[in-house]
């Protein structure tokens, strides 16, 4: 089992360097969303409005974090099952979506789309958040704050564990 | 006659749900360290070490153990001979869900409409409560708080009466490996058979509360637990869906009568973080 420290957004040579397994020590800009952020970026993108970050450059982390105690940079981090998002996962490839964080396994058909859009798909480990948590560095609320821990959360990662699932 | 003031039920309710959501349950801790010592394989080895090192961060850093602090569930078991006074005993129970939700902070995971708007309760509640009527004057209250992963994983079906025990075993093994890495193994398994088409999920659930490292006090059912769990370990989702032998810590089964023409099982799966305490009052 290899160990390898990547930053993003990644390279399309870093993304096919991966093997299915590895361990990588993950850095760098991610946005959260799950089932309800995923419907309101589906309905942007359907009315061929901007989204407010570069799906390319990032990753979205399938991730509902805790509320933060006062004085924290965030509260409890981990993710979420990834299957409730494949019927999402297309359209947001052909937006141009390259990194996924989740927890779980993906269907056949998602596994093929993820594959032939050159993606990948991280497995986090689901129930450990206090681990997650310490490699939190910012968290902020980014976008549809109304939607409480399903809104999207900006966050900058330094070295979080998880291990490749699809490439 | 014996009174208890609700507010005696607030306090070890909220105190309650504010720790298990930190501190991991010693005996579960214990279970992975197992798991870890049982274990062949590299990579869920690692993970179930990072899963023992988020029982130590999560107290250290006063952090939940788990992003999805989960649904507050509670079996609350009332001595007859109780007479409550102070606030309905309900509302006591909301009023610790809620103010635990703000306080520690937990995530607001509830939403009060299922399908239309699926607008956030923004305070956890409502808490899921089941009532039952004992003898005496003790009111003995099982609490969880409950992911939504493992929850969703969960099964029940009414088999055929006939169904044999080897039916029963390759029914809930099947189910349980189906659901893969979802319900974020390794695993606690709660059974229950018999009862009816609403028992048989409550049973399941209770059995959630037994002790992990105990078995049903007939062998014959005690062979059940023992076989559910080989059977499903040997099928090789392991931890996290890493592969391995350690799917599945421990399952318990609760048994119930049931009518001539059926027999219904259902199957409660707990993910690792196994929230869950008893209070008696
Ligand atoms: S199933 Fe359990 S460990 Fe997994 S995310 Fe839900 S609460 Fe956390």
């Amino acid at each position: 089992m290899k160990e390898i420290k990547l930053n993003l957004p990644f390279t399309d040579a870093e993304i096919n360097s991966l093997r299915a397994n590895d361990k990588v020590l993950l850095s760098g800009i991610v946005y959260t969303a799950r089932d309800q952020a995923h419907k309101r970026i589906l309905n942007l993108l359907e009315h061929g409005k901007p989204l407010p970050f570069d799906l390319r450059k990032t990753a979205i982390f399938y991730c509902g974090p805790s509320p933060a105690r006062e004085g924290r940079i965030c509260g409890a981090v981990g993710p979420t099952t990834s299957a409730r998002m494949d019927p999402y996962t297309e359209e947001m490839l052909k937006a141009g979506l390259r990194v996924m964080i989740g927890k779980g396994d993906r269907s056949e058909q998602t596994a093929t789309l993820i594959r032939n859009y050159g993606a990948v798909y991280f497995a986090a480990i689901g129930g450990i958040s206090a681990v997650l948590s310490r490699c939190i560095v910012s968290c902020e609320t980014f976008l549809w704050e109304d939607l409480g821990a399903e809104a999207i959360y900006r966050m900058e990662l330094l070295n979080m564990p998880v291990f490749v699932s699809i490439v | 006659m014996r009174f208890i003031d609700t507010s005696l039920i607030y306090t070890a309710v909220y105190e309650t749900i504010c720790k298990i959501s930190f501190v991991c349950d010693p005996q579960l801790h214990e279970a992975i360290l197992e798991a870890q010592h049982r274990e062949t394989e590299d990579l869920p080895r690692e993970i179930l070490g990072m899963i023992i090192q988020n029982h130590n961060y999560a107290s250290e850093d006063i952090i939940p153990l788990c992003q999805d602090t989960g649904t507050t569930l509670i079996f609350a078991e009332i001595g007859t001979d109780i007479h409550f006074s102070g606030k309905p005993f309900s509302e006591t129970i909301q009023a610790a869900t809620a103010d635990a939700q703000h306080d520690c902070p937990l995530r607001a995971s509830i939403v009060l409409e299922p399908i239309f708007e699926r607008n956030n309760s923004k305070n956890n509640c409502p808490a899921v409560i089941h009532y039952e009527l004992v003898p005496g004057d003790k009111l003995r209250l099982l609490v969880a708080q409950k992911g939504g992963g493992a929850e969703n994983m969960s099964f029940m079906k009414m088999l055929s009466p006939s169904a044999s025990a080897d039916t029963i075993v390759d029914f809930v093994a099947e189910g349980v490996i189906a659901a893969g890495s979802r319900p974020c193994p390794p695993l606690i398994l709660g059974v229950g058979i018999g009862g009816n088409f609403e028992e048989a999920p409550l049973l399941a659930k209770k059995a959630l509360f037994l002790d992990l490292n105990g078995h049903h006090q007939d062998p014959r059912y005690a062979e059940l637990e023992k076989r559910i769990v080989a059977k499903i370990n040997h099928a090789g989702c392991g931890v996290q869906g890493f592969g391995g032998n350690n799917t599945v810590l421990s399952a318990r089964i609760i048994t119930a009568p049931c009518h001539i023409a059926s027999l219904p099982v259902a199957v409660n799966l707990q993910c690792h973080v196994h929230r869950h305490e008893e209070i008696i009052i």
